[in-house]
């Protein structure tokens, strides 16, 4: 109750945005009664209210997010250029055109409705259909009325710009392989009802009297399971051909046998009215088998995996030709060309500049949130982003041939992606297949001295009993519910064979920056003299006039000041520092050269720490020392994680932190200083030569190379919309320091594979053991088969959940 | 007995119903999207007064929290 009202009086001394909840910081802004933070929301806010839209703010509250609705006027004429509209249309026809966005921004209900009532805004919208999960907008639209670009603007200046990224174009064929395997369990399942429906009179033994009966259901059977075998049971045929191709025994040859002699032997039996056929026991298998691959299927649909640089670059830039500012889808851009990079925009190629004043963020590409300053003259590798104002860079290497895109084009390792099925079934088919065989060619070699008939039925008895569809059920079932319960804890993986390589894993690399230190965030000292109140108090009003992230966290560090003084003749030098008249003094804040001058406090050589020197009137005062701060729960993982596993750290970072991560890292030898994006692949692979099983934990672009080639590279995320590089594992960063106990549960999941495994196999003895003698009797098979099925699948699934519930991951 | 046969194929008939009935759903993209028809059906109609849209997600943001 106090703290409830706390919060109120809090509330009632801050005036809230009206559209996006964040504070304002005066009240000057508003219409009528309603707040607003900035001009971007207020605009949005009367474009709404113009349209009759303001429902959006009572379905949720404070629905908007506050972002930059203003934008460069030229910023979308790209989308003009009639073959680029053609390759961003999912469908055109007459006056009516389809066309999908992926826009980020949405996050709430209030979202949904508003997005899919954009015809009240602009009537040329025949419809707008949200797909909340993927983020995505479905529009159709009037083409004579409105064009893509004013599309797009219109979401723009309502806060949902989309993301226009240079994959976009390649993107549009995405089959649905889930729909598929849908149609194949409805029909698997309608064949699976039936058939047993129709084998009743069998499984009672009512045959004599309704002889004529049992021919009718027997053909109904066969009519029924035809689409069963030959589309449900399609993929299991078609992958075990491929296998046998490849000269590979996978698990799905002994299934496919098994699958081919149920159908023709039972397709025989009944044409020829010597048996009832196991045509039920065929459609439980096949039924069973595609709702395990659609339970391992389980993706994690807001994530994306696969991402490479064509999704990260926008679509196209801004060129300058002959003085004349155009926009130029950035596949075309050539070296020579000359482009306009502005605010908080990504240079798309390696360029030089030429003019103006770079700040590149380059915490996508290294990890590392500190702008780096760039003089004209230097090169600019892709992947960075300008803060500031706009610079103009001329391109040395186009898109593809940029310094960071290559590292995706070449050097890939092509892992070989096994389809569902995991390896360890697989190698356990390679023993299983034979095995059966020969049982089977024995036992019908036995046999054939009595009678050449039983022999055949023997046969083919063995090869359907030993079909090993518990063996098959039990890693989709073990592992896809693991992949659930690790992705509560948001540990995201791309599939379950990633977590049957976990658990082989005996090397682990680390990259530095943004991945065992948090990004944004500092550990700040001061190193000199300690400050007066007054001399705290001067450099605090310096400082809090800066936006600079630097600034920001000093400020932060100072804490609050009761007063301030009259600050005038400020000046920001950007890449240098700060300086203003406070109080009558000359107050300095910045590099080293900046400061100048006098003898330095505490100067040791070969620091490569980030500091911001002070000086207050030409008075050295000494430097505030910055540096990453590491995770918390860094310690306790890696002393976990050395126990059985190397540990090494690659970072393209300098030494400075040298002594400072000995404390954490055992093996000196193992750390790796100055490493370039190529160094870090290369280094993988010498790991991979000496054949280490790598875990690789990175997050920018610049490990992307490494965590492609390592055999399991897991992405570190502050936020899992936040851009990630291709991976195999998406982890939540504040999740960091639990990734041993997320290692071991994936071990922990292949022991309970290993253990569905031997109930399957003991399934199979029993059904061999009856199969030989030649007494296996369609009901025994029809009770057996689903039973080994049901029972494994019902041990896979409850023990994950058992044991991850308590190891306090559920 | 041959009353069974004419049930035997009014049951599939019936159960052929259900089957078109379900390939039908998925391929109108029904298990495409799980989500956002959770969202939709809770947005009132246009006639409805916007108060009243208001306490119905008022409730459910309160449920929610």
């Amino acid at each position: 109750m106090v703290i409830m009202l706390k919060q109120e009086i809090l509330q009632n001394e801050k005036i809230i945005c009206y559209h996006c909840g964040d504070d304002c910081p005066s009240n000057t802004i508003r219409i009528e009664d309603k707040y607003f933070c900035c001009e971007g929301c207020k605009l949005v806010y009367e474009i709404l209210e113009e349209n009759q839209l303001c429902k959006y703010y009572s379905i949720e509250d404070k629905p908007g997010k506050k972002q930059n609705v203003f934008f460069h006027k030229e910023k979308y004429s790209y989308l003009d250029d009639e073959d680029l509209i053609k390759q961003l249309l999912d469908f055109s026809e007459g006056d009516l055109a389809r066309v999908s966005f992926v826009i980020p921004s949405m996050h709430c209900s209030s979202c949904i409705w508003l997005l899919e009532n954009l015809h009240k805004i602009n009537p040329a919208f025949v419809s707008s259909r949200v797909d909340f999960l993927n983020k995505t907008l479905t529009l159709t639209f009037n083409k004579k009325s409105i064009t893509l670009r004013q599309v797009v603007e219109l979401l723009a200046s309502i806060g949902y710009e989309p993301e226009i990224k240079y994959d976009l174009i390649e993107k549009k064929k995405k089959v649905d392989v889930n729909k598929k395997l849908y149609y194949k369990i409805g029909i698997a399942g309608f064949a699976f009802g039936n058939i047993m429906l129709l084998s009743f009179p069998e499984y009672l033994a009512i045959d004599e009297s309704s002889l004529g009966l049992k021919g009718i259901f027997g053909w109904l059977s066969i009519i029924i399971s035809l689409p069963l075998f030959f589309y449900s049971g399609s993929d299991y045929l078609i992958s075990a051909y491929k296998g046998l191709r490849r000269k590979i025994i996978n698990i799905d040859v002994p299934l496919a046998l098994g699958i081919i002699f149920l159908f023709f032997r039972s397709v025989y039996e009944i044409a020829f009215q010597v048996g009832a056929g196991y045509l039920d026991s065929l459609a439980g298998l096949l039924f069973f088998m595609n709702l395990g691959r659609l339970f391992q299927n389980k993706t994690f649909e807001t994530l994306n995996f696969e991402r490479d640089y064509k999704s990260f670059f926008p679509l196209a830039v801004s060129v300058k030709v002959k003085g004349i500012e155009s926009t130029m889808p950035i596949s075309r851009l050539k070296s020579g060309d000359k482009i306009v990079i502005r605010n908080n925009e990504l240079i798309p190629a390696d360029a030089v500049l030429y003019l103006g004043e770079a700040n590149i963020d380059y915490s996508f590409v290294t990890g590392e949130s500190l702008p780096v300053k760039k003089n004209p003259g230097e090169i600019i590798y892709a992947g960075g982003r300008q803060t500031g104002s706009a610079i103009e860079l001329e391109v040395i290497k186009e898109v593809s041939q940029s310094y960071l895109t290559r590292l995706w084009n070449e050097n890939k390792i092509k892992r070989e992606e096994e389809h569902g099925v995991s390896m360890l079934a697989n190698k356990i088919s390679r023993y299983f297949t034979p095995a059966i065989l020969f049982i089977a060619l024995a036992a019908a070699l036995y046999w054939i001295q009595y009678d050449i008939r039983t022999a055949v039925n023997v046969f083919t008895a063995v090869l359907i009993i030993a079909c090993p569809c518990a063996l098959a059920l039990s890693t989709p079932f073990t592992m896809g519910n693991a992949i659930r319960i690790l992705g509560k804890n948001k540990f995201y993986l791309k599939n379950t064979a990633v977590i049957e390589r976990l658990n082989k894993i005996d090397t682990v690399v680390f990259d530095k920056t943004g991945t065992i230190t948090q990004s944004g965030e500092f550990e700040i000292s001061f190193v000199g003299n300690e400050f007066t109140d007054y001399e705290r108090e001067i450099i605090k009003s310096l400082v809090k006039n800066s936006t600079h992230p630097l600034s920001l966290k000093i400020a932060e560090y100072l804490g609050e000041c009761s007063s301030t003084y009259k600050i005038s003749d400020y000046e920001e030098i950007s890449g240098e520092g700060i300086e203003a008249l406070i109080d009558n003094k000359s107050v300095k804040a910045g590099s080293r050269s900046f400061i100048a001058s006098k003898g330095f406090v505490n100067e040791t050589r070969g620091d490569f720490n980030t500091k911001v020197y002070i000086s207050i009137d030409r008075d050295n005062k000494g430097f505030f020392l910055i540096k990453n701060s590491y995770r918390a729960g860094l310690e306790s993982l890696i002393t976990e994680l050395k126990k059985d596993k190397e540990i090494h750290l690659i970072t393209g970072d300098n030494e400075g932190e040298k002594t400072n991560l000995l404390n954490y890292f055992p093996d000196e030898s193992k750390l790796n200083f100055h490493q370039t994006p190529v160094d870090k692949l290369e280094y993988i692979n010498r790991l991979n030569e000496s054949s280490k099983k790598v875990l690789m934990l990175g997050d920018g672009l610049n490990d992307a190379g490494a965590l492609a080639n390592s055999y399991v590279g897991v992405t570190i995320s502050e936020s899992s919309s936040y851009f990630s590089p291709a991976c195999d594992g998406i982890l939540d960063a504040s999740r960091f320091p639990q990734l041993v106990k997320y290692l071991n549960f994936a071990k922990t999941s292949n022991n309970i594979v290993v253990m569905s495994f031997i109930i399957s196999l003991m399934y199979n003895v029993i059904g061999i053991s009856v199969a030989v003698q030649g007494l296996l009797s369609p009901i025994f098979a029809a009770i057996l088969m689903p039973v080994s099925s049901i029972s494994v699948v019902l041990f896979a699934t409850l023990s994950t959940s058992f044991l991850g519930k308590r190891r306090g991951l559920l | 007995m041959s009353v069974i046969a004419v049930l035997i194929i009014c049951s599939l008939i019936v159960a052929a119903g259900f089957l078109i009935a379900f390939l039908w759903a998925v391929r109108s993209g029904q298990y495409e999207d799980k989500y956002t028809p959770s969202v939709r059906i809770l947005f009132d109609d246009e006639n409805e007064s916007d108060s009243k849209l208001g306490n119905n997600f008022d409730k459910l943001n309160s449920e929610k929290s």
